[in-house]
Order: structure tokens, then C-alpha cells, then sequence
């Protein structure tokens, strides 16, 4: 982020204004992702008109950044539609979809509507990774002409993988491609749970050894020295820094309306169906407990050597059962840095307690529950180009 | 004959007021960009229709102790650099709404 949008990222939190919302459009996807954390039923999407009308609310609100999501945000057909209302309301708009319905006339819409930037999932460079990861046969090749018709465009792409056990040995190679198709790539090494608190894919995620071995690529991460560096002791003002922007400058809305902290953060805060979008934002119990944390109000993390430089996610740790308790897939993330176990770490061995055996809760939305952990807007889980 | 300029809104950017600023993005290469007050006052009313020697009569100097001549040649410098960066058109003539005139104020 450059110094201008921290400055006004800035601005955005002493003026209490969620300056970044991703509204997933859809949960429907063409695709079946071994990872992803969705239901892919239909349970009452909003409408056309409601995803406007929320939109102008949005806007009026002061959001800035808008990421539109899903799913495959282009299963639904009104997609070009609710994208032409947003740009009317001047939003920089970013989307995040695998492309495979994206052709030469969608790109040159895309184009002309004026889209910041598009993201888009690619797990492998190898059609036979790739596919079965999507479980859908051809599709690596349809991503990958989508990216050449937005390139062709114009158009700011960035390839978008999720390291897992399938898909291990192949970031070089996705790296490359992006370098071939010259556009930018970035790397997540985080799968998350299920919205409905199944952890069964957590079992995707890499182990140590893979997850060392990124942290000391020096094409992914910078400077290794100083990304593997040890934690600099935890100051005062440390204590009192907050999490990450989710709650604070930035929201998550569900196709459904419901309102969250974070894609990654399913605390229900609010509905927009029943509440206006600026009041939860603004008088939402949910929102203001979220606010209301700082490092200093977290037991176990307050006291880690890597409270200071830790990537701790709060919606992380409310799935792990308590928002102001440790994430512990961050957890070991910072021991995989820097070969120092986080207070967590210590204590679950003390306790003899396996990673595995962490009761996650279950998510309820407002509506029926469904709850999108695609990628958290602003926390510094990918680390890319 | 007096000569008038115009400036209207382009159609590829992203815009918001925060606070007393505006933020603008530009499509084209993601640049981001804040116009200060004045700067937002005259962004706010470039419609393609209302000449700048009119906003800057009818909104700047109505608001803000300055003349009138510093007030338009400030104004003059401000579109010019904005257009530099294709986040204002210019021309002398009447232009096509290119925004959204509500645009999205606090």
C-alpha cells in the first residue's frame, strides 16, 4: 500500500468510515474448489435492485474500495449490470473470479466500465493440478485466455494461488506464468475452515518444511534476513495497536446481506435487508466489540514474543472460538519465520493439545448461514509480487 | 470574444469525498490521487457544462477569501494538472457529463 492510500487509510479510521467493502455477489460457482469453504446453494441471494440500492448506500457511506466476489461473481447474469451501477457511483472497483466465462466482448466491457484491477484463481501452471483443484477438466486453459483477453484490453490482472498439498511444488511455475502473460501474481499460504465450522480441509494446508521454504524465497518474500527475523520485542505502543483493518476501515457484506467484520470474520454485525448499511456500520455491537480490541486485551498473544510482527488474523481466532485469543494457523506461520514458537504454541505443548483437536465454532449468519473466507482485504496473509 | 473552458469528470476514474479531501483513482495505471478543499469544490462542480471562470466565481469565491483573478489562475494550474493525469477533461467547449453527479459525498 503506498504512503498516500495509508494516509488516507488513516484519515478513513479517525473519521469512522469503512473505506473497503467486499460484497460477494454469489455463493454459485462453475467450479468446485477442493478448498473452498463454500456452499454453493442458492439460500435467497439480494436482488438486482437490492445490490443497487445497497451500493448507493455504500457509496453515500464513504466507501471507496469496493472488491466484488463470490462464487463466480459472473454466474450471475445481472453481473454487468450491478458492476455498471457501482462504477455510475464511482467506486474503484477490483473483482476476484476464475475467468472462465470471460471472453473477448467481456473483457472489452470489463474495459470500459473502467475496473481497477481483476484477480484471478490459478493454482498451477500444470492443467493437471489446476483441474483437479477445480475439478473441472479444461479449466486452467479457460483461465488463462481470460487473462490474455483482459491483457489484451489493457487491463491490470493478477493471478491469484492458494498454497496447499496439491499445489506445493508448482508457485515457481505459476510465478512464471504470470511473468509469461505479464501480469502480477500473489501467493496465499493460508486454507481456511468452512463457513459452516468444518475443519476437514484444513488437512490441505502445507506443513513446516513448505511453509519455511516460501518464507525464504527471496522473489516472494523481499529481504529474507528481515522477514525471517527474529520479533522485536513488544513495546507499549504495541499493545495498544489494532489487529488489522476488518471492523475498523473495512467490511465484508454476504450475497444475502449479512454484514461481517471481514470475509474472514464471521461474527454477525447486521443485515442490510432490515438495517441501513451506514447504521451497522456505525452502531452495529458486533463492530464496536471489534473496534474495541487491541493487543494489549488479548492473553495469550499480548504476551508472545511475536505480538509485535505477528500476521494474527482476528477472524482466524473467532473461528478458533475467541476474537481476542491467538490464531494458530498464525501462529504457525511466525514459527515457520523465525523458528520461535508463539505463547500458543508453548502452551498447547505444554497441555499436549495437537493443532487438529482445536474446537473451531460454528458460523451462523443472520439469514441462512453462509459465510464467504475467500481472501481478507488488507491482512498480510499473501505474500507475492 | 471571451474565451470559456470547460471541465467535466472523466469516466474512468474512482472518486470519494473523505472528510475535507477527495480521493481519485485512476483507472488507467491505479494511481491514486487527493484533492485538497478547493481542489474538491472544483471537481464537484466540473459538470462539462458550467464554465471554470464560473465555478471559480460562483463557488470558490463565494466561499473562500481570495480574488477573483489569483482565484482562476490557481484554478487554471489545478485543471490543467488534473487533466495531465486524465482525471479531468478540458476543452472550450460545452462537454458531456462524463461523471456521476452525485458522486458519492459525505
Amino acid at each position: 500500500m503506498s504512503g498516500l492510500a495509508l494516509e488516507m487509510a488513516a484519515k478513513a479510521l479517525k473519521l469512522n468510515i469503512p473505506l473497503s467493502v467486499q460484497l460477494d455477489l454469489t455463493y454459485r460457482c462453475n467450479e468446485r474448489c477442493v478448498h473452498c469453504y463454500l456452499d454453493h446453494d442458492d439460500h435467497g441471494e439480494m436482488t438486482t435492485a437490492e445490490i443497487k440500492n445497497l451500493l448507493d448506500q455504500m457509496a453515500d457511506a464513504g466507501v471507496f474500495y469496493l472488491t466484488l466476489s463470490g462464487g463466480e461473481i459472473l454466474m450471475r447474469r445481472d453481473f454487468f449490470q450491478i458492476l455498471e451501477h457501482a462504477r455510475l457511483r464511482t467506486f474503484c472497483v477490483k473483482l476476484k473470479t476464475n475467468g472462465v466465462m470471460i471472453r473477448a466482448k467481456e473483457a472489452k466491457r470489463l474495459r470500459a466500465l473502467g475496473v481497477e484491477s481483476i484477480q484471478i484463481s490459478i493454482y498451477s501452471h500444470r492443467p493437471e493440478v489446476h483441474d483437479a483443484i477445480t475439478k473441472v477438466p479444461g479449466s486452467l486453459r479457460n483461465s488463462i485466455e481470460a487473462v490474455r483477453f483482459l491483457r489484451t484490453q489493457g487491463l491490470h490482472v493478477v493471478l491469484a494461488n492458494v498454497l496447499m498439498v496439491q499445489n506445493a511444488a508448482d508457485y515457481k511455475g505459476v510465478r512464471a506464468l504470470a511473468a509469461e502473460l505479464g501480469v502480477r501474481c500473489s501467493l496465499d499460504p493460508t486454507v481456511t475452515p468452512m463457513m459452516d465450522g468444518d475443519r476437514s480441509i484444513l488437512s490441505l494446508n502445507v506443513d513446516q518444511a513448505a511453509l519455511r521454504e516460501v518464507f525464504r524465497n527471496g522473489d516472494l518474500v523481499g529481504n529474507v534476513e528481515e522477514f525471517c527475523a527474529p520479533p522485536s520485542a513488544v513495546e507499549a505502543d504495541d499493545l495498544d495497536s489494532l489487529p488489522c483493518s476488518a471492523g475498523h476501515t473495512a467490511c465484508y457484506v454476504s450475497p444475502y446481506g449479512d454484514v461481517y467484520p471481514c470475509v474472514q470474520f464471521p461474527l454477525p454485525s447486521g443485515n442490510v435487508r432490515h438495517t441501513r448499511f451506514v447504521d451497522i456500520w456505525r452502531d452495529s455491537p458486533q463492530l464496536k466489540e471489534v473496534r474495541s480490541i487491541t493487543l494489549r486485551d488479548m492473553p495469550s498473544c499480548s504476551k508472545c514474543a511475536h505480538g509485535a510482527t505477528c500476521t494474527r488474523c482476528p477472524g482466524l481466532a473467532y473461528m478458533e472460538g475467541n476474537m481476542r485469543g491467538p490464531s494458530s494457523q498464525d501462529c504457525e506461520k511466525s514459527y515457520a519465520r523465525t523458528g520461535i514458537p508463539s505463547e500458543n504454541f508453548k502452551a498447547r505443548h505444554a497441555s499436549q493439545q495437537p493443532f487438529q483437536s482445536l474446537k473451531l465454532v460454528q458460523i451462523q449468519g443472520l439469514q441462512p448461514a453462509n459465510q464467504n473466507f475467500a481472501a481478507k482485504a488488507e491482512q498480510v496473509h499473501a505474500v507475492g509480487a | 470574444m471571451k474565451s470559456y473552458r470547460y471541465v467535466a469528470r472523466s469516466k474512468s476514474i474512482a472518486a470519494r469525498a473523505l472528510g475535507d479531501v477527495t480521493m481519485v483513482m485512476s483507472a488507467t495505471d491505479s494511481k491514486l490521487f487527493t484533492l485538497d478543499e478547493i481542489a474538491s469544490v472544483i471537481w464537484q462542480a466540473a459538470d462539462g457544462v458550467t464554465p471554470l471562470n464560473e465555478i471559480v466565481a460562483n463557488k470558490i469565491c463565494t466561499q473562500y477569501d481570495i480574488a477573483p483573478e489569483a482565484a482562476l489562475k490557481d484554478a487554471e494550474a489545478i485543471v490543467e494538472d488534473l487533466a495531465g493525469h486524465g482525471i479531468l477533461l478540458l476543452s472550450d467547449q460545452p462537454l458531456a457529463e462524463q461523471g456521476n453527479s452525485r458522486g458519492g459525498t459525505l
